[in-house]
């Protein structure tokens, strides 16, 4: 049967169900990742003390050109992979989200070390973004701090084994192998503190309420540690069940702490496979009870 | 002559060049053969070849004293009284000299008396915030907390993994041992033992119930303990114990009288200690 | 610059401190008064006369070069700010510190940029975390935040998004730990904090306009945007944040003409992590690591520098002992092993900067994988090094390197460490220089693109307060480690590396010369450490306590790092039993203030060059924005 490739990467492309797990679409996928995972050109783009374990990482001793992340690209458009290597502040995170709206799909961003992960020893500063994750999709994230080059090279080889992972039978994995097309990250301004578009009306309506109290601007209950905890289990055990579309953030892997990321590749997929088959199961119903109603 | 310099620095690059062949035919094709020991050879002070890890098929051993993330030290599995149980006593200095603050420790509590108990019942480092200084390890007077050497810690997801809780971070005693023979030997020395403090004090305390002339039940001792040292200067304390080996043998080391005036003024702070659990 | 008024200013010259102090006192006497806090030096000076005041501490009495120029918030202990200058004699000698009161509310003080070039960026700095004006200064903006941003950080009243409590440790952590993201405890789930009067009408598009508008000095942008009067000889050229030769986030704004450099304006706080609010937060102790991120490239210099501080702080206290010659040993000789893994990194990035796109820089960083390995086997840690402790050490060398298998295909390597350094110091590091040298002194290319390329004169760079190999490369024979020794410096003999051109292959030859000097130093430490075997690390026999109480006062600790002087200014505020935290902390950092003169250096010279100018003063961003 004819298989037209540029419609298989155009968004909405409903893969039959005959094809589903087709011989063909999987290889395909196989393919796709294989070159891509090869060819994965980190950005030239140094933030912070990390920056120099990356580039420990790229000299001869550790050299990841060993693993196709071959030359590092001072230009945005033509790098794959932007590796956050440090302390993310208010002010640069306005050029790094301008950055990787200018990187090209497929993109993907490695936060490097304590700081890029999640804020690091400096998070309570003032002028310190407490994760790159808080602007941007992150894909991979090596803890450390800073990383060792060997732990930035593990890091490396996981977000290798992640798009080993992506397939575009599942279409809604990855922006660039389905569903929608990415929108630009709106990026930040500076104003009296950095304001993240997306927060706007919050922001105005929080500046509302607060009229004049500042201290009343935004403390919330959070959920005590223990509630957290709980979640992490409650995560592990309905992963599989859940079935329900839900937003990116949670589709990332839920994995049980401590081992390799990919050491459980395969069931990852296999619940990856469930979850997609259980979502397209209920657009189907979807459309069978529209279909009805009509 | 005008170029000379050029070419000089050519010619370096050129014997750089052939140098990066020099190990293959050094080790014919066995360079990286797992049963070859060349290893330290290619990565020591000799070596002017290629000086490449492979990384996933040959890692640099990180050295004994290595820090990445902290975790905590629990008794072996096999450990014949005490298997299972935390070395940590919950005295709470490694959150205090965590210079960013990322360690949570609940103490726990003895239902039955409301006591805190030398055992925490929960513990969380935030490894996103953790800054691998190794502070905390470097002042436990219990030698319970230690700074891992597994780097390979990369995840897809840190909102739920990166906060380490006690399940996550314990490790057995023997895992340490194991990591770092030499350092957990030096502590063994510092400790006097190899048991945990506590543990060996108990020891004693059993061996010499007889004398043992302190009234009050040994579970509130071992309370006492902790809170005691996280009040009084801590190190002090750990270098209370005959110094290991070497120290003294030499004629630069400290002469005796101060060391016997050292061990005296411990002895006191010992028996000050003792007078307040008393109270 | 005026003349010298006095007649006898050869005299004065000569005089020790102390004297200086007294001519100023009778000199000036409305205007000066004796610093006679518990603890603190110098003498305090009317801001009215300040300015007359610096200038005689300049001309007549012969303290040319300001090294530091920082504030500091007395809230709640006189309530004043306090603008604090050491300057020093470039022939040598300790400080004079003069320093400069002025109310909270209205903070004002005349700026001393007529004086000192050098106090430039650092009263910029003290603007913009401070609130301080700076009266005549040629162009107050905010340098580390951004323009508009709310509030001056380090005023002690002024709190951040994630605000706990004033001081660490924090109570929460124990002994009811019950974790939590600080993140969740915000509305926005974001380090953020608006004011109240947040005009989000004004907000939708203007930061990078406004960026470009608080350029100041030389470019006029209103008229280079100017539709109608474009004119093509001169352009605004923005470099940075992001680009691969400003080391970091780093970014230069330039106006040239044609291809020829106008004027240039360094842009920076892109990596401004707030170390010095943090660092009042922290005890004394958590400062250490902290001290390793300034920067990172030699993180065993910046731990010297602050455990001498806080030292000369401790010893002010009744009991005090000074570190043992085995510990002064050991950290030396870990100093000029980083100094060497600094000049190495700075050369081969200056020539990746001017086209020798990473050959050198490969060949520098295998040797520098090899010291790194030490430290690793040493301190722990590849580049944070945390080792240094008030009065001691991490730990003493062990006796082997080792390396233990914990994971799978882990390859150990087991070294006799002495064995290892008398190689490294005797063999591989000096052969590495001379292939260094080989490889590039006679280059005809550098030759070329390096001599007579970012001039800068002697008079201007201890003007512009340069220090380290921009100092030294411009004629000024000025090495703390003999100016003002510490440690065991002066037992030790080595040469001040001097250059006399000032150009770009003067700063080139200068760390080349230090690299020799650094070598030098170590084949004299090792005997050393082989004569102090079994001695201990600890001034006081064992290690120090956790959270060590330091005397009231104030102390400025200043080393010569690999990038130039660094200098903490740390004032204790304790009472009786002295203080677990520094009430104020700063860095002097020379990547920072050697950027001053980047404008003048820079001048005349093409875009191109600049990279290259840029790249010999040798800057790390985490020293730079701290």
């Amino acid at each position: 049967m004819d298989l037209n490739l540029q419609e298989l990467n155009q968004t909405e492309f409903p893969v039959p169900a005959e094809l589903e797990n087709n011989i063909a679409i999987t290889s395909l996928s196989q393919l796709y990742n294989w070159g891509r995972r090869n060819s994965m050109w980190p950005m030239l783009f140094g933030l912070a003390c990390c920056a120099i374990e990356m580039i420990a990482t790229a000299a001869s001793r550790f050299d990841f050109s060993r693993f196709g992340f071959e030359v590092m690209r001072a230009t945005p458009r033509q790098a794959d992979l932007m590796i956050v290597s440090g302390t993310v502040t208010k002010k640069m995170v306005v050029p790094i989200v301008r950055l990787y709206n200018q990187m090209p799909e497929p993109k993907y961003v490695l936060a490097m070390g304590a700081c890029a992960s999640g804020g690091g020893p400096f998070k309570e500063g003032y002028n310190v973004v407490s994760g790159m994750d808080k602007y941007l999709p992150v894909d991979v994230y090596v803890p450390g701090c800073p990383p060792t080059p060997q732990a930035l090279l593990y890091g490396m080889i996981a977000l290798q084994r992640k798009i080993d992972g992506q397939s575009i039978a599942n279409g809604d994995d990855v922006p660039w192998y389905g569903v929608s097309s990415a929108e630009p990250t709106p990026v930040p301004v500076l104003g009296p503190d950095i304001i993240d578009p997306r927060q706007m009306d919050m922001i105005r309506r929080q500046a509302e309420a607060a009229a004049g109290d500042i201290s009343s601007l935004g403390i919330r209950d959070l959920p005590a540690a223990t509630q957290m905890v709980a979640a992490r289990v409650a995560a592990d055990a309905t992963a599989v069940a859940d079935a329900t579309p839900v937003s990116e953030d949670a589709l990332s892997f839920v994995l049980p702490s401590g081992g390799a990321p990919w050491a459980e590749a395969e069931d990852i997929r296999e619940k990856r496979r469930l979850r997609a088959l259980a979502r397209k199961a209920l657009r189907a119903s979807r459309r069978a009870t529209v279909a009805e109603e009509e | 002559m005008y170029g000379t310099g050029l070419a000089k620095g050519l010619l370096l690059t050129l014997r750089h060049f052939v140098d990066s062949y020099v190990d293959d035919i050094r080790y014919g094709f066995r360079k990286y053969h797992h049963s070859t020991d060349n290893f330290a050879v290619r990565q020591g002070t000799k070596t002017k070849g290629v000086i490449t890890v492979q990384y996933p098929d040959e890692k640099v051993a990180v050295p004994e004293r290595f820090r990445f993330v902290p975790f905590l030290i629990v008794e072996d599995e096999d450990h014949p009284t005490r298997s299972g149980k935390d070395w940590c006593t919950s005295c709470g200095i490694c959150a205090k000299v965590c210079p960013p603050q990322c360690i949570w420790i609940v103490r726990g509590n003895d239902p039955n008396t409301g006591r805190p108990v030398p055992e925490p019942e929960a513990f969380f480092i935030d490894i996103d915030i953790c800054m691998n200084c190794g502070f905390c390890a470097e002042y436990c007077p219990f030698d319970a907390i230690k700074m891992d050497h597994d780097y390979e810690l990369a995840s897809y997801d840190r909102t739920t993994h990166h906060i380490h809780d006690k399940e996550r971070l314990s490790k057995p005693n023997s895992y340490w041992r194991g990591i770092a023979p030499t350092r957990a030997y030096e502590e063994m020395l510092a400790r006097g033992t190899w048991e945990h403090k506590d543990a060996a004090k108990e020891a004693r305390r059993g061996a010499s119930g007889a004398r043992a002339s302190a009234p009050q039940p040994a579970p509130q001792a071992e309370v006492a303990a902790p809170a005691a040292a996280s009040e009084a200067a801590p190190p002090a304390e750990a270098s209370a114990p005959p110094a290991p080996a070497a120290e003294g043998a030499t004629p630069w080391s400290e002469d005796d009288a101060k060391r016997e005036e050292r061990r005296r003024k411990a002895l006191e702070r010992k028996a000050r200690r003792a007078a307040k659990r008393g109270q | 610059m005026d003349q010298p008024t006095l007649a006898p200013e050869k005299q004065l010259d000569a005089t020790t401190v102390d004297e200086a102090i007294a001519y100023l006192r009778a000199e000036y006497a409305d205007a000066v008064t004796l610093d006679d806090r518990e603890g603190y030096g110098g003498v305090i000076v009317q801001s009215n006369r300040l300015v007359d005041v610096a200038r005689a501490i300049r001309d007549d009495l012969g303290f040319d070069y300001l090294s530091s120029a920082t504030a500091v918030d007395y809230l709640g202990a006189g309530d004043h700010l306090e603008m604090v200058y050491h300057a020093y004699r470039t022939s040598g000698g300790g400080s004079l510190v003069f320093k400069a009161q002025t109310d909270r509310e209205q903070a004002e003080i005349p700026s001393l940029v007529p004086i000192w070039r050098g106090a430039d960026f650092q009263e910029r700095e003290a603007w913009d975390l401070m609130g301080i004006r700076f009266r005549g200064h040629p162009n107050l903006k905010r340098i580390l935040m951004w323009e508009g941003f709310h509030g001056h950080p380090l005023r002690k009243d002024w709190r951040e998004a994630y605000y706990e409590e004033d001081q660490k440790p924090f109570d929460n952590r124990w002994p009811g730990g019950q974790v939590y993201r600080v993140e969740e405890r915000n509305v926005f789930g974001k380090n953020v904090t608006y004011p109240p009067d947040i005009d989000l009408g004004r907000l939708m598009d203007s930061s990078e306009t406004a960026v470009y508008q608080s350029l100041g000095l030389g470019v006029d942008v209103e008229r280079i945007m100017d539709k109608d009067g474009f004119e093509t000889n001169e352009l605004v050229v923005n470099m940075g944040p992001h680009h691969p030769s400003t080391h970091g986030v780093f970014r230069m704004v330039l106006t040239v003409d044609g291809e020829t450099v106008t004027s240039l304006e360094p842009v920076m706080g892109y990596l401004h992590r707030n170390h010095e609010k943090i660092g009042e937060r922290n005890t004394y102790l958590h400062n250490i690591p902290f001290t390793d991120r300034l920067d990172y490239i030699s993180s065993m210099g910046n731990n010297h520098g602050y455990v001498l501080a806080v030292e000369q702080l401790m010893s002010l206290g009744r009991k005090y002992n000074p570190p043992t010659y085995r510990c002064e040993a050991l950290r030396v000789m870990m100093v000029e092993l980083s100094r060497i893994v600094n000049h190495l990194w700075a050369i081969g990035f200056w020539l990746n900067d001017i086209g020798a796109f990473f050959t050198p820089v490969l060949y520098f960083v295998q040797e520098r994988e090899r010291i790194l390995d030490f430290f690793e086997a040493v301190a722990g840690s590849r580049m944070m090094c945390n080792y240094m402790r008030f009065g001691g050490l991490f730990g003493d060398l062990p006796e082997r390197l080792k390396s233990v298998s914990n994971l799978t295909n882990d390859r150990v390597r087991d070294y006799n460490t002495m064995q290892f350094l008398t190689e490294m110091i005797n063999e591989r590091i000096p052969r590495t220089i001379d292939e260094l040298e080989r490889l590039l002194t006679q280059n005809e290319i550098l030759l070329e693109r390096s001599v007579g390329v970012g001039v800068l004169t002697r008079e201007d760079a201890i003007n512009y307060s340069a220090a380290g190999p921009l100092l030294r490369g411009s004629g000024v024979a000025y090495d703390i480690r003999r100016a003002d020794p510490y440690s065991i410096y002066p037992e030790l003999d080595f040469d001040i590396a001097v250059e006399d051109e000032g150009d770009m292959y003067a700063r080139y030859r200068v760390r080349v010369a230090e690299l020799r000097e650094s070598v030098r130093i170590l084949k004299q430490i090792l005997p050393r450490l082989e004569a102090t075997e079994g001695e201990s690390i600890w001034a006081d026999g064992k290690p120090g306590a956790y959270a060590p109480r330091v005397p009231h006062g104030e102390a400025y600790g200043r080393v010569e790092n690999g990038k130039g002087e660094l200098g903490y200014y740390v004032v204790s505020a304790g009472g009786r039993g002295g203080s677990a935290n520094p009430w104020r902390y700063h860095v002097r950092a020379p990547s920072f203030i050697n950027l001053t003169p980047m404008g003048i250096m820079s001048r005349g010279h093409k875009v191109a060059d600049v990279v290259g100018i840029l790249g010999s003063i040798d800057i790390v961003l985490g020293e730079t924005d701290r």
